[in-house]
């Protein structure tokens, strides 16, 4: 399995890969919101913890559709599953490469990315954290669709229409959990439910991803 | 090492073998004929557990199965070694790599990336990861498309040592091997038209 992560990530990282499309994503969007927003500085920074959680979402919702297309498409789906590792295993591998190739550098990107958006100082540490705890349950999720559409051709709008009502939980969560550390307010209960939601998707979609990826491949 | 039973099976829910029964013992090689769409592939695909039989019974170790589709499932970005390196740690066999480079004669080509092979060099590629398996029982559906002549017999001397050391194969082939294997005739095992089918033409 540790082995299928490596090999998921040195291909995201190689030429043609999409390591740095969700990250250049994220970039242009904190850039233009706010040229578009205009010079109000205040309004930037009320706006800013929402915008960024906004934008790393659609940012990690640009590579789901290679989790296992590429697999499927080159035939290594079907001997992945006839090789010694069981499907859930397959599932959990991509899920943890597309997270380190996208969630977590996304992460590690928002704090810079909050300069430009004027987010309230104490603001930096709970996005941050919000976005570490949210952005593994977008990359599950996003397997769980990727898995459901993976024998369609171009299911990229299929998959876009089927996961954004199921990343709704972890949005709000997620942004209300970085509005409220940004505004100084108390904020366990949505970080509690951010982590719920992620635990859960994790815990139960790699079962119910390999049981679709085991039909689609029939 | 395999043996069906009675099998049955259907492609896109449409049945299209039923009845068939054979047996596939260490150290033999079972040749599948039939004209396109007969099943071949369909029967591979199920031996190999990738899809579920309509009926009859598969005896079989599924640890024992090396399945080799189609498709090579090369990654184009990933060096010969890479590819070949990342199924040997799958199958937990690692040492088997260079080894399997150079009975398929890929050793020149080990830094190329894969994108950068020929047809029949990919081709070369995907059948050496037979060798990292460790597998005894190869389920091979047209091993030797793309392959020219000399490479063709490469892959037959290679299934002989493979027989000889107690493995097993069943092949999915139109052209002949020139091994000594047995041969089974897919298309008289074609499953026949439901009932009431007839009644609509």
């Amino acid at each position: 399995m540790i082995r299928l992560v490596l090999r998921d990530i040195t291909l995201a990282v190689r030429a043609g890969g999409g390591f740095g499309l969700g990250l250049a994503f994220f970039l242009v969007l904190a850039v233009l919101i706010p040229l578009g927003v205009g010079p109000r500085p205040e309004m930037l920074r009320a706006i800013a913890p929402g915008v960024l959680w906004v934008g790393a979402l659609l940012a990690c919702l640009l590579s789901l559709d290679r989790i296992f297309q590429t697999d499927f498409e080159d035939g290594s789906l079907d001997l992945l599953a006839t090789a010694p590792i069981p499907m859930e295993g397959v599932v959990l591998s991509k899920a943890v490469a597309h997270w380190l190739t996208t969630g977590l550098p996304l992460t590690l990107a928002a704090p810079a990315l909050g300069v430009m958006l004027n987010l309230a100082p104490g603001g930096y540490v709970w996005l941050t954290a919000s976005l570490a705890l949210g952005t593994p349950a977008l990359s599950m999720i996003g397997a769980f669709a990727a898995g459901l559409t993976v024998s369609l051709k171009r299911g990229g709008l299929l998959l876009s229409l089927l996961v954004l009502p199921l990343y709704v939980p972890t949005l709000i969560y997620g942004a209300e959990a970085a509005r409220r550390g940004a505004e100084g307010l108390p904020l366990g209960t949505p970080l509690a439910l951010l982590a719920g939601i992620t635990l859960g998707a994790w815990a139960c979609l790699p079962f119910a991803t390999a049981a679709v990826l085991r039909v689609n491949l029939r | 090492m395999l043996a069906l039973h009675d099998l049955a099976c259907a492609r896109g829910g449409v049945p299209i073998l039923e009845g068939v029964s054979l047996s596939v013992r260490a150290g033999e090689a079972l040749i599948l004929r039939g004209p396109n769409g007969c099943g071949k592939t369909t029967l591979l695909r199920t031996i190999a557990g990738l899809q579920p039989a309509l009926s009859g019974a598969i005896e079989v170790d599924p640890e024992a199965i090396a399945y080799g589709a189609h498709a090579d499932g090369l990654k184009a970005t990933l060096t010969v070694t890479e590819n070949l390196a990342f199924w040997a740690g799958a199958y937990g066999e690692p040492n088997k790599v260079d080894a399997a480079l150079q009975t398929f004669a890929l050793d020149p080509l080990r830094h190329r990336p894969a994108q950068s092979l020929s047809a029949g060099q990919k081709r070369r590629l995907g059948l050496a990861r037979l060798l990292v398996t460790g597998r005894a029982l190869w389920v091979l559906d047209e091993p030797t498309v793309s392959l020219d002549a000399f490479n063709v017999q490469l892959f037959a001397s290679v299934l002989q040592t493979h027989l000889q050391g107690g493995g097993a194969a069943l092949i999915a082939t139109h052209i002949d091997l020139g091994i000594e294997a047995q041969s089974f005739d897919l298309s008289e095992y074609r499953a026949k038209p439901m009932v009431g089918q007839g009644d609509l033409l």
